[in-house]
């Protein structure tokens, strides 16, 4: 029972790590905290069930559509908003950004429910039910692919970023702003870059997250306080630390609601981000 | 200038204080239950948005948590005045309570800076949420017998009164040597602190007056609603209501809140009537403008205004 209760813990935080790696990204790079990261997640989220609500397509391949969607969005997300914040100095634009990403978020939760109404919906897939049984352990099916398409995105990123010219132009970015733009590279073209893949990130979190959970207008207050927390038990810098700062998440959420009663599932990660940054309170998002 | 500043501040104060007085006769003039209670919102709105704009205005630390200190006076003061006490003393022991959990998590708190604070109590906020929706997960009603004897009018003057309080609260904290101090923190806090100022004593004096100003609108909202869930005072909304009728405003000054709350009220009670929650929308952008473009809110257009007219 409790071996059920952990293995389904580690199947969300697959999503956490998700969720948490394109704000890490945007933070990282732009030193934006954009808190309107988890309606990010929920526009995705809402793309994604309208995608196979009304086309039909397979809610998995929905992902394909949803992606590049969430991209353009975040482009113009850029260039609309966050893009103005980047000329301050860094205090500053985390204050600010922090500020608009709040606005942003307020305004996208009302615009939501106007729109889709406030009722909690999910994607049902005709393969929903399916569960593999392992040693007494039942793994849905839908949420293990889940986990496994989350891995193979946050790797892609990785490899991206990696290896990638504009890729190696945002590392460089993060690292230092300034030395970057003395060695030629376009620094506002990294950042517009970061900010788009960050987007892109919570739209394929969000796809994920409808399909495997439910979705509703008011979730972005959660999953931005989730990614908050993989940020800060995982520091910036590595998406594959981000990926498993995600999974310790979702293992040591499953074991406090099985020590202390499912209702304080939500308040242990809380716990662990007001400790994690009292004890570090500026070197926390630091490598 | 300062002194310039200085005296208009004190001109703003009389004509609110001013405003506030007349507002005492409309009960004799009107017998409308439903005029009231909007007047009642827009008291009580004032005095949590004067409430956030202390800590967050005057010594710049954005608190995201403050529902928490607005919930806990409102949880003890509805505990203690179900018990038989009379409410202005559960109040005044809500607003205690709300300031004493304040301070025992200030100092830690105040080790986070700028945005990092705002996260820190966001996450606090939270927690406090939960864990109350999970222990009291029990609707709050009022008794039969308290229900019978409830006059709206004395839910109206206490809320006068408490407006009145976080008004005369803030325009002398404006005025004083504390406020200049707090604001010099908002400023620069290494430079403040290099110039004498005792940051972390300053910034703790804030936020007990900041949460204890909660405490008390916490308590009047118990006093008020007839049944509500207990975690739902502790909602974020309320912190997110007082941030933005501050901001849009003017946040660090002492007539921006009040005019951002008047604001808010009205625009909000109008919208819901073709649209729940239109007003987040149309105040979420609102609030981006003006963090983008007028960081100092309607006092600042209005003072843009007014230059531009002199010319």
């Amino acid at each position: 029972m409790l071996a059920q209760q952990l293995l389904l813990g580690l199947l969300i935080g697959g999503l956490y790590g998700l969720a948490a790696a394109g704000l890490s990204l945007v933070f990282g790079v732009l030193k934006v905290l954009n808190v309107a990261h988890g309606e990010l997640i929920m526009l995705g989220g809402y793309g994604a069930f309208w995608l196979v609500a009304l086309l039909g397509i397979d809610p998995f391949a929905s992902l394909l559509l949803v992606v590049p969607l969430s991209l353009l969005l975040g482009l113009c997300l850029y260039w609309g908003l966050f893009g103005f914040v980047v000329r301050a100095d860094e205090e500053t634009r985390i204050k600010n950004s922090l500020l608009i990403g709040f606005g942003l978020a307020l305004a996208l939760h009302a615009l939501a429910v106007r729109l889709w109404t406030a009722d909690e919906r999910s994607i049902v897939t005709p393969y929903g039910g399916a569960v593999w049984s392992v040693g007494g352990l039942s793994i849905p099916l839908v949420r293990l692919l889940s986990l496994a398409l989350a891995f193979a995105l946050i790797g892609g990123v990785h490899l991206l970023l990696a290896h990638w010219r504009w890729g190696k132009a945002i590392r460089a970015t993060a690292e230092d702003w300034q030395a970057a733009l003395l060695t030629g590279i376009d620094v506002r073209r990294a950042y517009l870059l970061a900010f788009a893949i960050g987007t892109g990130l919570a739209g394929a979190a969000g796809t994920l997250v409808s399909i495997g959970y439910s979705i509703s207008p008011s979730i972005g207050l959660e999953w931005t306080l989730k990614a908050l927390i993989v940020v800060v038990l995982a520091g910036l810098g590595s998406m594959i630390g981000t990926f498993v700062g995600g999974l310790v998440l979702g293992v040591a959420e499953a074991a406090s609601a099985a020590v202390f009663g499912g209702p304080y599932r939500e308040v242990v990660g809380l716990i662990i981000f007001v400790v994690v940054l009292v004890v570090r309170p500026r070197g926390l998002f630091g490598r | 200038m300062r002194r310039l500043a200085k005296r208009r501040e004190a001109g703003w104060a009389a004509a609110i204080l001013g405003a506030l007085a007349a507002l005492a006769l409309l009960p004799l003039a009107t017998r409308r239950d439903d005029v009231l209670n909007f007047v009642f919102l827009i008291l009580l709105s004032i005095t949590l948005a004067e409430s956030w704009n202390i800590v967050a205005g005057y010594a710049g630390q954005v608190n995201l948590g403050h529902a928490a200190f607005f919930g806990l006076g409102a949880l003890v003061a509805r505990t203690l005045w179900i018990g038989g006490t009379p409410i202005v003393l559960a109040m005044g022991a809500g607003a205690l309570v709300a300031t004493a959990f304040a301070l025992a998590v200030g100092v830690a708190a105040f080790r986070l800076h700028g945005a990092y604070f705002a996260i820190g109590t966001l996450a606090l906020g939270e927690i406090l949420r939960t864990t109350v929706g999970n222990v009291l997960s029990e609707i709050s009603t009022l008794p039969t017998a308290t229900i019978g004897a409830y006059r709206l009018s004395h839910r109206y003057y206490l809320a006068l009164g408490l407006a009145a309080v976080s008004v005369v609260a803030v325009a002398a904290l404006g005025a004083s040597r504390i406020g200049l101090g707090m604001q010099a923190i908002r400023e620069d806090e290494e430079a403040a602190e290099a110039s004498g100022v005792g940051a972390l004593r300053l910034k703790l004096t804030a936020l007990a007056l900041s949460t204890g100003l909660a405490g008390l609108a916490g308590g009047l909202f118990a006093y008020y609603h007839i049944s509500y869930y207990p975690s739902h005072p502790f909602s974020p909304h309320w912190t997110f209501d007082a941030l933005l009728m501050t901001f849009i405003g003017g946040v660090g000054t002492l007539q921006g809140p009040v005019l951002g709350a008047v604001l808010y009220v009205f625009l909000k009670e109008y919208l819901a009537l073709r649209w729940v929650d239109f007003h987040l929308l149309i105040f979420g952008a609102l609030f981006i403008a003006i963090v983008l473009l007028l960081p100092g809110g309607l006092v600042q257009a209005v003072a843009r205004a007014r230059r531009l007219l002199a010319r």
